[in-house]
């Protein structure tokens, strides 16, 4: 067992974990941050996807020994004051969802893309979440949904 | 008194059905609040993890589970022999035939494995990590057995068997002879007069419906009750047959679907994982987890399709098409699961599809194989018919020189001959073919795209433009139970529905349709809204757990809007009717001087006056003031079974562009006109079309579960069963014509599966259009590059795959990912 | 899935990594940005007894000028390649077959030599590395040793690393003259591993190639040149005729593997048509 001390969603917490464990079970099984799920064991289908220190990462394939000292941001954490994050509310306006699995991962990566591109073509989202899997929506909705969302957080920024 | 805020009683709210409301539910969806199986903890839960089997036909001898048992954090492990005696077998409710073979379905097998992935140990540990890791120490002999895959060698004399007990690999036999049945003429002198004969193998590729939830079960022991939570399409059925499977009492039983992450008919099912996640919870008297891996999923849970598809069609010298003959063989797998022999049948009536064959015979043989049992996957038997008549539709049209449209339009039903009934027996209600055809041309942009295609064909260049049609009709609204039981299906098909008319004027609605991801919390409200006009924001929709709605049959082959959605309109004008009479009573009127608008009884010609539904519902709390005779309550139930199903139909069309040096297919655009009858909520049927089309163009263009010779499953990971992302998948045109449907009161036709049916011959269609005049006539599902690739350049359909998983992750298959042991791999480094 | 337990070590510098691995054994496994060793142990497909995770060791990120070479740390990560202003100036073909690796979630940690000490065949860098002529800094418990690309990869999944070695840095020679590059990738869908690849490099001089340096993915269990073709062109005319002729030699001594993707004559295929698109592409028709 190893002592890590992560800062998750905004709180600290200090405990054991054994090297093995997985950054998404530590915080599911350990933190009961259960918006965060598991879909694949390949690293392919980014259900798992949370921000560490800032950038997006699968979840799945990073140990939680090494989110020591970490800032990690879950699907838990990104509202802010109570209120929706941009990205959230356009994908409830744009029915970017349907069963919900892959939303939270999603979302986490599609903050990331507009992060480092601020107002990307249908191409550009197209291929910044080629990570992430989705089963229900034909993904047009969520292309729709992060179209706007970029829109909207571009205004927030001017 | 009254608990209700005031709200203007002049003009009522506009009507709540065809408006795109947006999802009640996604609030839990978009910010991680959602209550998934796998997210219940419960005190004291162990864990399970299952030892699957790695080869795909043995008899199974010594088991030594010792090391695994004495493993730290191990409570217990259980084989198939130590089971054998409770846990019965998995229910097959759909016996097609009275002489239908079911070898028995053991939830852990007992003396044989009959395919790779089958369970044949569970271990029960303290945590999920003790128990994955004591998978590795069971030990298991296998006695190799020959391995059956191939469904034609399978039905070849002295072929080796998939079961050692059964006669052969047939499992059925099932004909339907229009000739005989009366609704058509015989197809043998049909054939006898054609000028045309056209006769094709069509192959329905194996697919893994490959939800992205991962299946979980939780059970929870209460004294000599059980409550399990399952991520499953259909706690109901699941109860009844649980029941039925291991003898607790089915009033002993809850089950629970909280919220369940998709399911496209692949949590349709009754599973060996909940049997044993039921009976170890039982023997241990402690709450029991099982969660799967994505690898377990794929290699377990059932897949879908996998039929080989005779066609022949025959027709005049003019086009008009006179007889279709379809012998099936589908693939089984290695057991019956809940539906697997009546996939194929639901297919059956479909093959005539939306044209007026005057003869028609369909014969089905059901085959087992060393594989993964099949079971519903989005449209079920449906999607297969679409594509075997879509296109042998375009075939019969190059062998007769005749555009593929007009081929169509020659043969199909006009708008005014609706209702018609089909040579499979089928009466269509509702539609225009012509209408739909016409706005999808439009949508696409035809013309232009024909010229374009027309210009590089001329100037040969390496990228050929093809257009591809699918002019398609589904049944819907599963099902008429008299239907189903002259199938010889186990259950009905009918849907209930409860109002629950709170005392503070909220509406509590009761489905016995659970959905996963469709949005009935939102779609149901709107009917609720619109029936009791009462606010949209004020109704509340359960579902999904057998203790609060115990009447159902859940969701599948679009049939929750069609049969669950009326059953909610129903009860809610039973609730209406109740309440008139409270309304009367209180206004001191006849009922028959009411009139009810917006929520409200008021007496004809006397403005001012008048009584909210809401207030009713709290003056029926108190009672205090009540009609003599009448019971205080105006809460109402009503199941509603269909009399006949529903048509949708539509008319997809699909600009294929194909790199003919390297056999890519690409997309160009993509439009479709679907009419699904009334549309409740248009953000919801759009949504419901694009997952449906994306699925359908998977099949045609990426996935396929593809086993090795020996029967491993290479398509074992998320690296080799491709499904598509965003990156891989166009952008849709879509639109609507709108025809409603006479048989339910909302005049819905059901949207879940049209997409999913309609698309994959489009896309297939609008390949080989590209690239027919090479010399190509088929190609094989799907349509890999190299297939496409050697179809133009070497010829006939592309052929088969190499078997051999990808250099992926070492070529990560079943063989290692089925948690057997594995020498320890040189494997490793990093991207 | 879980991986099976081991043993972690997280040094901090490059000669702590060295004594883990020596302390470790031949079951020690080093973690770069463990994107692909996760998901094997995840399978348990791989089971080491001790991982040496590399992720604190500082001193092996990012990319320095070194004169006539650039010095790129094992440990850069994906996503700092792509936008590194040295790489876009000198190597822009490492940047552009890069940003086609997986997707943005496993960029963000996945790293340079991490890929390439991996050595997938399927994997887009070491064709990339080896067109390049990449030099390969080794450290070990006696020192530091230099390796070229083309004894680098030594077989399927396996290069020069001892097991006690580290792979330190990659060195890239600055090229001289007017170089154009492209990668072209070739696969089913957008996270799927390469069917077949090709990166070219070309230099071009009146109006001819003078030079060019074609590195094939996935046609072999190691990355390979497309020598035959490499010769073809030197001197050839920069033109399209030229090229296609030239790109016919591509699959000349591969050995590329039939899987679910392709069979072996396909690939061969491929290798001449993506060849032949790549070099135009570099040339700059």
């Amino acid at each position: 067992m190893t002592q890590i001390s992560v800062r998750v969603d905004g709180a600290s917490y200090t405990d054991e974990v054994e090297p093995r464990t997985l950054l998404v079970h530590y915080l599911r099984e350990q933190l009961g941050k259960v918006g965060t799920v598991v879909g694949c064991d390949t690293s392919n289908c980014g259900a798992c996807t949370v921000h560490l220190d800032g950038e997006a990462v699968k979840s799945c394939t990073v140990l939680a020994v090494q989110a020591a000292g970490s800032e990690v941001t879950t699907i838990e954490g990104i509202a802010q004051n109570g209120s929706l994050h941009p990205m959230q509310k356009a994908f409830h306006e744009l029915h970017g969802l349907q069963c919900g699995y892959c939303t939270p991962g999603m979302i986490m990566a599609s903050i990331d893309l507009v992060g480092d591109n601020p107002d990307p073509s249908e191409h550009e989202v197209r291929e910044g979440i080629e990570g992430n899997l989705c089963r229900c929506t034909g993904y047009q909705n969520i292309v729709r949904a992060v179209q706007q969302a970029a829109a909207e957080m571009r205004g927030a920024q001017a | 008194m009254t608990a209700v805020e005031d709200r203007p009683m002049t003009a009522g709210p506009a009507k709540e059905v065809g408006q795109a409301r947006k999802r009640k539910e996604d609030a839990r969806l978009i910010t991680g609040k959602t209550t998934w199986t796998d997210n219940m903890v419960l005190p004291g839960m162990l864990h399970l993890a299952v030892v699957r089997s790695p080869v795909a036909h043995a008899k199974l001898g010594t088991i030594d589970v010792e090391a695994a048992r004495s493993a730290p954090n191990v409570v217990a492990v259980f084989t198939g022999r130590d089971l054998a005696e409770e846990q019965g077998s998995i229910p097959c409710a759909w016996p097609v035939t009275p002489e239908m073979v079911n070898p028995g379905h053991p939830s852990v097998a007992v003396d044989e494995v009959n395919h790779v992935g089958e369970a044949v140990a569970v271990i029960v540990a303290r945590s999920k990590t003790a128990a994955q890791d004591a998978v590795e120490l069971v030990d298991v002999d296998y006695d190799p057995l020959p391995v059956v895959l191939d469904m034609e060698r399978a039905l070849a004399e002295g072929a080796a068997l998939t079961h050692d007990h059964v006669a052969s690999n047939e499992s059925y036999r099932w004909i339907f002879d229009a000739g005989e049945a009366g609704t058509g003429s015989s197809t043998d002198e049909a054939f006898a007069k054609a000028d045309v004969v056209v006769s094709r193998r069509f192959v329905q590729q194996r697919l893994i419906p490959a939800f992205m939830e991962p299946r979980s079960t939780v059970v929870q022991p209460q004294g000599d009750n059980y409550t399990m939570w399952s991520a499953t399409q259909v706690p109901h059925i699941l109860r009844i047959m649980l029941a039925m499977t291991t003898g607790v009492p089915e009033h002993k039983l809850r089950v629970i679907a909280p919220d369940v992450g998709g399911g496209f008919g692949g949590k349709l099912q009754v599973t060996p994982e909940e049997v044993i996640t039921l009976l170890v919870a039982k023997r241990l008297g402690k709450p029991v987890k099982w969660t799967e891996t994505r690898s377990e999923s794929l290699m377990s849970a059932h897949h879908g399709r996998d039929q080989i598809q005779y066609v022949d069609i025959a027709a005049d010298r003019e086009g008009n098409v006179l007889g279709l003959k379809v012998h099936l063989l589908a693939d089984m797998g290695a057991y019956l699961r809940l539906v697997t022999p009546g996939v194929p049948i639901l297919g059956a009536f479909m093959f005539p599809a939306i044209y007026k064959f005057p003869a028609y015979r369909f014969d089905c043989q059901g085959v087992f194989t060393n594989k993964t049992p099949t079971d519903a996957y989005r449209g079920a038997g449906r999607p297969e018919a679409t594509f075997a008549i879509e296109r042998i539709m375009d075939e019969l049209a190059v062998e007769l020189g005749m555009d593929p449209l007009e081929l169509r339009r020659k043969n199909w039903i006009n708008a005014d001959e609706f209702p018609f009934t089909t040579v499979a027996g089928l009466e269509y209600d509702s539609g225009d073919y012509e209408q739909a055809t016409q706005q999808a041309l439009e949508l696409l942009g035809y013309d232009e795209l024909r010229e374009e295609q027309r210009r590089r064909r001329e100037s040969n260049d390496p990228v050929q433009l093809g257009i591809g049609f699918s002019t398609f009709t589904e049944m819907c609204g599963l099902a008429p139970s008299r239907v189903l039981g002259s199938l010889s299906y186990g259950a009905g098909g009918w849907e209930h529905a409860s109002i629950r008319m709170l005392p503070t004027g909220k509406v509590e609605v009761i489905t016995g349709s659970t959905p996963h991801g469709q949005g009935h919390e939102t779609a149901w409200s709107q009917l609720v809204a619109d029936e009791l006009g009462v606010p949209f924001e004020d109704i509340e929709v359960l579902h999904g757990d057998t203790a609060i709605s115990p009447r159902g049959l859940d969701t599948y082959g679009s049939r929750s809007l069609v049969v669950g959605g009326a059953a909610v309109v129903n009860a809610s004008q039973k609730v209406v009717a109740k309440a008139r009479t409270v309304a009367a009573h209180l206004l001191e009127a006849s009922e028959d001087d009411l009139q009810f608008e917006s929520g409200t009884f008021s007496v004809r010609g006397t403005p001012g006056s008048g009584v909210s539904i809401q207030e009713i519902a709290l003056a029926t709390f108190a009672a205090h003031n009540f009609p003599d005779g009448v019971e205080p309550s105006i809460d109402a139930d009503a199941t509603f079974d269909p009399v006949n199903f529903s048509f949708p139909h539509g008319t997809h069309i699909c600009a294929m562009e194909v790199d003919t040096e390297t056999g890519m297919v690409t997309i160009r655009k993509y439009a479709c006109v679907d009419d699904v009858g009334k549309i409740v909520n248009p953000l919801i049927v759009e949504g419901q079309i694009h997952g449906g089309l994306a699925q359908g163009i998977a099949q045609a263009l990426y996935e396929e579960a593809v086993y090795d010779e020996d029967g491993n499953l290479t398509t074992g990971t998320f690296v080799d069963y491709l499904v598509p992302s965003a990156a891989d998948l166009p952008h849709f045109d879509t639109g609507n014509t709108v025809h409603e449907a006479p048989g339910n009161p909302i005049g819905a036709k059901g949207v879940g599966e049209a997409g999913c049916i309609a698309s994959t011959p489009a896309v297939v269609n609008a390949a080989l259009d590209a690239v027919r005049h090479l010399g190509v006539t088929d190609i094989l599902m799907p349509l890999t590059p190299e297939r496409v690739w050697r179809a133009i350049h070497r010829g006939g359909d592309g052929g088969d795959r190499a078997t051999a998983g990808t250099n992926a992750y070492g070529g990560a298959q079943t063989e290692t990912t089925a948690g057997v042991s594995t020498p320890e791999s040189r494997l490793g480094g990093d991207r | 899935m879980i991986p099976a337990a081991f043993g972690y070590v997280r040094p901090g510098t490059v000669d702590e990594a060295l004594r883990a691995l020596a302390d470790g054994g031949e079951d020690a496994k080093v973690l770069a940005g463990g994107q692909s060793l996760i998901p094997v142990m995840r399978l348990r497909l791989a089971a080491p007894s001790m991982v040496v995770d590399l992720t604190r060791v500082t001193e092996l990120r990012g990319v320095r000028d070194d004169g006539d070479a650039l010095a790129i740390g094992a440990m850069t990560t994906h996503s700092d390649v792509i936008s590194d202003p040295l790489i876009r100036e000198f190597a822009p073909l490492i940047a552009q077959a890069t940003e086609t690796v997986a997707d943005r979630q496993v960029r963000h940690r996945g790293t340079f030599g991490g890929a390439l000490a991996h050595a997938d065949p399927a994997g887009d860098l070491p064709a990339v590395a080896l067109a390049l002529d990449a030099e390969f800094v080794l450290a070990g418990p006696g020192g530091r040793r230099t390796v070229p690309a083309r004894d680098f990869f030594v077989d399927y999944l396996t290069t020069a690393l001892a097991e006690d070695e580290l792979l330190v840095e990659v060195r890239i020679p600055k090229l001289a003259g007017s170089w154009g590059m492209h990668y072209e990738k070739f696969n089913r869908v957008a996270q799927a591993w390469s069917i077949v690849a090709v990166a070219a490099a070309v230099r071009r001089e009146n109006g001819h190639i003078a030079e060019a340096r074609i590195g094939l993915t996935n046609m072999g269990p190691t990355p390979l040149r497309a020598t035959a073709t490499e010769q073809a062109l030197a001197g050839a005319d920069a033109g399209e005729a030229a090229i296609a002729e030239a790109a016919r030699h591509a699959a000349e001594g591969t050995a590329p593997s039939d899987d679910l993707n392709a069979r072996a004559d396909y690939r061969a295929h491929l290798a001449e048509v993506l060849t032949r698109r790549a070099v135009t592409a570099a040339v700059g028709l």
